[in-house]
């Protein structure tokens, strides 16, 4: 039976209205939006129903792993309550500052600590920084092949079998394990925790490891690993010009509008 | 890092050909070229594609590495990553521009860490600092709600990937010169650890979204399958492509290859008219290289009015059918 390795991330809810987002820009930082909630990252979720999908099928093991600060428990416990049976948490201020790179180094840390892994699954990019790098990273660590933006992945004959989206529709892939994951929202509509499942994963331990607990470089994490620098941060100024064609009733406002676009040669 | 120089870009080919994002990055590349005074490069990989560096080099190249195997012949991660590792080893070069694809965002990052360098993911704008004469990195964040700009200061190549229609090729000129240069491989494979076994189009019949002059889109408030249908007449009224948000694909109104968006695809046509669309940051990413948007949406306060030339603001149940009548008096149908 397969052991999964899903790693996750805690953000601010990317469904918020983009009215609410405001950003520091002297600090190059994002203020954090008064009753905006934290979710996990949706695509990470869509890497746990991946991995849950196969332990529907095989069996196996599902550990998570969520790299961060500031946990709100009930939020990163929720791959757990959806199915996932284990939870570590890493939180250093050493991994602060971090980019990708010093972000796939400490996970990949993380997953040699952890030993044992046929898959590890993550979401094709964190809704929030969009980089899409960390999963690839991780591989590129463990020296492990990855298949990045799948939409279904299935074990057949203990070889894992991905479809990978591409432009034109998808590839399907064979490789055997261990294999690293990303998971894209194709793969359809992350399952619900049931109440059974949220309550078992509020009794379950969830430790902590350090930066020391891994075994990490510190000259590799955070800021003192990341290869890129952050220069600037700003919100793009939006020119509002709409022009509102107006109607009678919605019919001759809709007349209108094939007009409108007629004179200015649009159609 | 003194010794690392140019600009290199690698190429991809589709159907034979280069892709319009390989065009759109030798012009891209060209300016970043000229402003450091350096040279620009393409790197060509695959099965019988030496005969595409003269038109590389019409496309601004001044020089195209070769690197020719029937092992190349599908993109796969390991023998690309191997090769791309290989050339970037001999000819150093101080830039290296990939596109924003399926290829692209999968070779990019696994061969920035194996470079021990940086890449940055989906950037919008790509300029030269004066002073520090590194390259100024700008992508969006947040689902598009945020821009950032980077640089890699200190390790070689500075990567990014780029996004589609963010840079404009330059026009055709055959009468450029440039040198070719053939590179081995030198793959072995046993090394390539992934095996494809077979590709599936799902391409939808028609005009192809991202080539299309015209896009009628419908969003989350279309509300059906069925009513995609009413999108559809007035698409083939207009002689224009059909493309979602997500909401409508994850429902399975339509499928996923019509989604426009930041994880999409990305759009640029001159008309693009948007139906029950909110406007969300993350759609947004994928058509705001639309040259006019025209929104059509119940919600006066929508999003979609901030990005839009012009708008009603209805029900599209009521505006939709009526447009599509006028229009197609218009166009004499």
């Amino acid at each position: 039976m397969p052991n999964m390795i899903v790693c996750v991330k805690q953000i601010a809810d990317p469904e918020a209205p983009a009215g609410s987002f405001r950003v520091d820009e002297a600090a190059r930082k994002v203020i954090p939006a008064s009753g905006v909630s934290q979710v996990v990252s949706p695509f990470d979720e869509q890497a746990v129903e991946a991995a849950l999908r196969i332990k529907d099928a095989q069996g196996g093991k599902i550990t998570v792993l969520s790299l961060g600060k500031d946990f709100v428990m009930d939020v990163i416990r929720k791959p757990m309550a959806m199915g996932a049976d284990e939870l570590i948490l890493l939180q250093d201020p050493a991994f602060e500052g971090a980019d990708s790179r010093s972000i796939a180094y400490a996970l990949a840390m993380a997953i040699k600590k952890i030993g044992e892994y046929d898959l590890i699954f993550c979401g094709r990019q964190a809704a929030d920084w969009d980089a899409g790098q960390v999963g690839s990273g991780i591989a590129e660590f463990l020296g492990i092949p990855s298949v990045t933006v799948a939409k279904k992945v299935e074990l057949v004959d203990g070889n894992v079998r991905v479809e990978r989206v591409v432009t034109d529709g998808y590839e399907v892939i064979e490789v055997s394990p261990p294999l690293l994951i990303t998971v894209s929202n194709e793969l359809g509509e992350p399952r619900y925790p049931k109440l059974k499942g949220i309550m078992a994963a509020a009794r379950k331990e969830v430790p902590t490891w350090t930066a020391e607990d891994i075994g990490a470089e510190p000259s590799k994490l955070g800021a003192a690993g990341a290869r890129i620098k952050l220069l600037k941060l700003f919100i793009p100024v939006r020119e509002a010009k709409c022009e509102i064609i107006e109607g009678e009733n919605p019919e001759e406002a809709a007349a209108n509008l094939a007009l409108k676009l007629r004179e200015v040669k649009l159609i | 890092m003194a010794e690392n120089k140019g600009v290199m870009v690698c190429g991809e080919i589709i159907e034979g050909k280069l892709s319009s994002i390989t065009t759109e990055l030798l012009g891209g590349g060209r300016g970043l070229a000229d402003a450091l005074g350096e040279e620009l490069s393409l790197v060509l990989m695959g099965s019988g594609v030496g005969h595409l560096a003269s038109e590389a080099i019409a496309f601004g190249a001044d020089k195209v590495f070769v690197v020719d195997d029937p092992l190349l012949k599908d993109y796969q991660t390991d023998s690309y990553v191997a090769v791309m590792e290989k050339v970037v080893k001999q000819v150093s070069p101080n830039i290296l521009l990939l596109g924003q694809t399926a290829m692209g965002r999968d070779l990019a990052p696994r061969l920035a860490f194996r470079l021990d360098t940086a890449v940055s993911m989906d950037c919008v704008e790509l300029s030269i600092d004066p002073e520090s004469k590194l390259m100024l990195q700008t992508r969006p964040v947040y689902g598009g709600n945020a821009r950032a700009i980077y640089a890699c200061e200190e390790t070689r190549p500075q990567m990014a990937t780029v996004r589609s229609k963010a840079m404009d090729p330059l026009e055709r000129d055959d009468s450029r010169k440039g040198e070719v240069v053939s590179i081995e491989s030198g793959l072995d494979p046993s090394l390539i650890r992934t095996k494809v076994v077979e590709k599936v189009k799902e391409e939808v019949a028609g005009i192809k979204l991202e080539d299309a002059e015209v896009v009628v889109t419908g969003g989350r408030g279309m509300g059906s399958a069925e009513a995609f249908q009413e999108l559809e007449a007035l698409a083939k009224v207009l002689g224009a492509a059909v493309g979602a948000t997500r909401p409508p694909c994850d429902n399975g109104w339509v499928p996923s290859s019509l989604q426009v968006g930041l994880t999409g695809k990305i759009v640029g046509p001159t008309l693009y008219i948007a139906v029950a669309v909110s406007g969300s940051s993350q759609h947004m990413a994928g058509c705001s290289g639309s040259k006019n948007i025209i929104a059509i949406n119940k919600d006066a306060e929508a999003n979609i009015f901030k990005e839009a030339r012009f708008g009603v603001v209805g029900d599209y149940k009521k505006v939709l059918p009526a447009f599509t009548a006028k229009v197609k008096e218009l166009l004499g149908g």
